[in-house]
């Protein structure tokens, strides 16, 4: 071949290299294709993956995103119909259902995106805007577990019903914002509620709030602690008092028992003859009540002394310890 | 010479031919062979199309990029943090927080206060395809989700429910929500656990939350004591009524002893004296008399017909007149 003929060759394989990149173009997974034709749409857009063939030169492949595209709201304080100052973030999932259409209407990803912040932000704004706080925050009326020591600290404002609840509000945002996206090719597949939290200012007074709930709360728990105890040794008091009067009345019933079953032994004893016992325990106690200290007067006519007179038997004796009065 | 100068030339380009068909060779084998890891799998397109997915193991692809390799790890636990990040994970593992993960962790309870709380999920790649072309911004999105249902549900809890017996029923269901969201999302992902990790107070609002356990204390400690005293004082005054009761059958038994006794002796002279009733009598009066007057202090002996003595017997001091 000759240098010339070289020359021909490459020029033509550069070219045909050219004319076949511009003829062929491979869509992945993700993407979904527009060809325009001098900047005009044609034809239905290639979702389908793989290698694809266009007119080359004239025709030209714009790619798409296929799948869900991220959206996240400017954090946005909003105030609720409560008048709660609140700080609401916004997250939402979209994707380009109708390429053809996004294309025409939005261009690009930049102008869908500054589209839904102005869709989405304003839809939150309202939505929130027209319910109670509590709305956003809850999602149920589902009673919080009882405690005794935190029911009555509660705020009236916490105990409110729920209306909607947290889910019916982003299904709201998101059934209004969702009006207007076929208008722009576009699917919004989800809008939550990422963070609400209180502005700083109220932040402030709700920890104030808190701090005063808890001190509620601790003084419950700290006269409570007062009272129990009371109640404990009142208790103790009364058992003590119960134990020593049963004690009591059992010693006394017991004790009496024994005298009366002693009382009994001696009547029966005794009665055999009253007059012996008379007799025997008034010689018994003669010995234990005359001492040293007693003086006694003793007359010659008893029976002790009667024969210090005269050693005769007396007649008619009478009987020991008759006493002179 | 010119023959010669030919023939090097020739075999030189030869040299090189074969130089570049080896480095062709080369580049298509090292662009055909692929190796998946144990914990992988490899999702292969071809022409940006998926067309097969391969197991961990040495493989072969369409070089020159016709073919594709996009690796997924889904045998592995990933995890993510929310409200603090691992900084070092170690046996002491170290944490950071700054003000980035504070506005993760601070959240409305349902009860309109606020906590922090500082979680961890742990999930799987479930469905490698899905994962990969699916969402954009696949775990991006993931941690949004997370936060979303871990709002949700601590707003549908009390503080104190979620600071004490709440923790696992929100954990629970947190984790609920969350896999529900992966299934509408349709991201592949499965969730494993949810883990509750610090759930607390404001920092600005602790020290009352710790006053109230303070209190609480306080309030056991007061009780306990009143039961201390409780169990020392009855037992004791227990025992010491047992202790009186046992005195008091006591002194019943003696009384009753004693007065068996007394009868009995009683019986036993009584039986003697019918036998001769004045012997014994007498007997009995003479020998306490016998013993009687020896222990008397003063004794006067008077005869009946002595009359007029007693004015002047002195009576010092008031002694008892005994007959």
């Amino acid at each position: 071949m000759s240098g010339r003929g070289w020359i021909v060759a490459g020029v033509a394989g550069v070219l045909g290299l050219v004319t076949l990149s511009s003829t062929l173009y491979t869509v992945s997974e993700t993407e979904q294709v527009v060809i325009t034709q001098f900047g005009e749409p044609m034809g239905r857009p290639i979702t389908q993956a793989g290698l694809h063939v266009k007119v080359p030169f004239a025709q030209e492949a714009n790619f798409f995103d296929k799948r869900w595209l991220e959206w996240n709201g400017n954090p946005n304080q909003i105030p609720t119909r409560d008048k709660k100052y609140i700080w609401v973030e916004t997250y939402a999932r979209w994707r380009i259902a109708d390429p053809l259409l996004f294309f025409e209407r939005l261009r690009d990803e930049r102008g869908a995106q500054s589209r839904l912040d102005d869709i989405i932000d304003g839809e939150t704004r309202n939505v929130i805007a027209n319910h109670n706080l509590i709305e956003a925050v809850r999602v149920s009326n589902r009673a919080f577990e009882k405690y005794e020591e935190t029911e009555d600290v509660m705020e009236a404002e916490a105990m409110r019903q729920v209306e909607l609840g947290r889910d019916k509000i982003t299904r709201l945002i998101l059934e209004h914002a969702s009006h207007v996206m076929p208008d722009y090719g576009i699917e919004l597949v989800d809008v939550q509620i990422q963070r609400v939290n209180y502005i700083e200012s109220v932040q402030a007074k709700v920890f104030d709030r808190m701090i005063s709930e808890r001190k509620r709360v601790a003084d419950r728990h700290r006269s409570e602690g007062q009272g129990k105890s009371a109640e404990v040794r009142g208790k103790k008091e009364r058992e003590l008092k119960v134990i020593e009067s049963e004690a009591y009345r059992k010693t006394q019933e017991i004790a009496g028992k024994g005298d009366a079953d002693a009382a009994a032994i001696y009547a029966e004893a005794y009665n055999r003859n009253h007059e012996l016992y008379r007799f025997l325990r008034s010689m018994e106690t003669y010995r234990t009540a005359i001492d040293k200290d007693s003086s006694l007067v003793l007359s010659t006519s008893s029976d002790l002394f009667r024969y210090l007179q005269s050693p005769g038997a007396v007649a008619g004796g009478k009987g020991a310890g008759k006493a002179a009065r | 010479m010119m023959q010669e100068a030919r023939q090097r030339l020739r075999s030189s380009r030869r040299g090189l031919f074969t130089l570049a068909i080896a480095l062709l060779v080369l580049i298509v084998l090292v662009g055909s062979y692929y190796q998946v890891e144990p914990d992988e799998v490899a999702l292969v397109t071809r022409f940006g199309r998926y067309v097969r997915t391969t197991n961990p193991g040495p493989h072969t692809k369409i070089p020159f990029g016709i073919e594709r390799v996009q690796k997924v790890p889904v045998q592995r636990q990933l995890k993510q943090e929310f409200g603090f990040r691992t900084a070092r994970a170690d046996i002491q593992s170290t944490f950071e927080k700054d003000q980035r993960t504070q506005s993760e962790s601070l959240m409305l309870t349902g009860d309109l206060n606020v906590a922090t709380v500082e979680w961890i999920v742990q999930y799987k790649i479930s469905d490698p395809y899905k994962y990969l072309f699916k969402l954009r911004d696949v775990e991006e999105t993931f941690r949004l989700m997370a936060e979303a249902s871990m709002r949700t549900v601590v707003g549908d809890h009390s503080v104190t429910e979620l600071l004490t017996v709440g923790r696992e029923a929100i954990a629970a269901k947190a984790k609920e929500l969350l896999a529900n969201l992966c299934r509408l999302y349709d991201n592949g992902i499965s969730v494993q656990q949810l883990v509750l990790q610090d759930v607390d107070p404001p920092e600005a609002v602790k020290p009352s939350f710790n006053a109230v356990n303070q209190a609480i204390q306080e309030r056991e400690r007061a009780i306990n004591e009143a039961w201390a005293e409780y169990n020392q004082e009855i037992p004791r005054a227990r025992g010491l009524a047992a202790q009186k009761i046992e005195a008091a059958e006591g002194y019943a038994i003696d009384r009753v002893n004693r007065a068996k006794g007394d009868a009995q002796r009683f019986v036993a002279i009584e039986e003697q004296y019918r036998k001769a009733p004045d012997v014994t009598r007498s007997r009995i009066y003479l020998e306490t008399m016998s013993v009687v007057l020896p222990g008397a202090g003063k004794k006067l002996i008077l005869d009946e017909k002595t009359k007029g003595i007693l004015p002047v017997f002195p009576l010092a001091g008031a002694p008892e007149v005994k007959p």
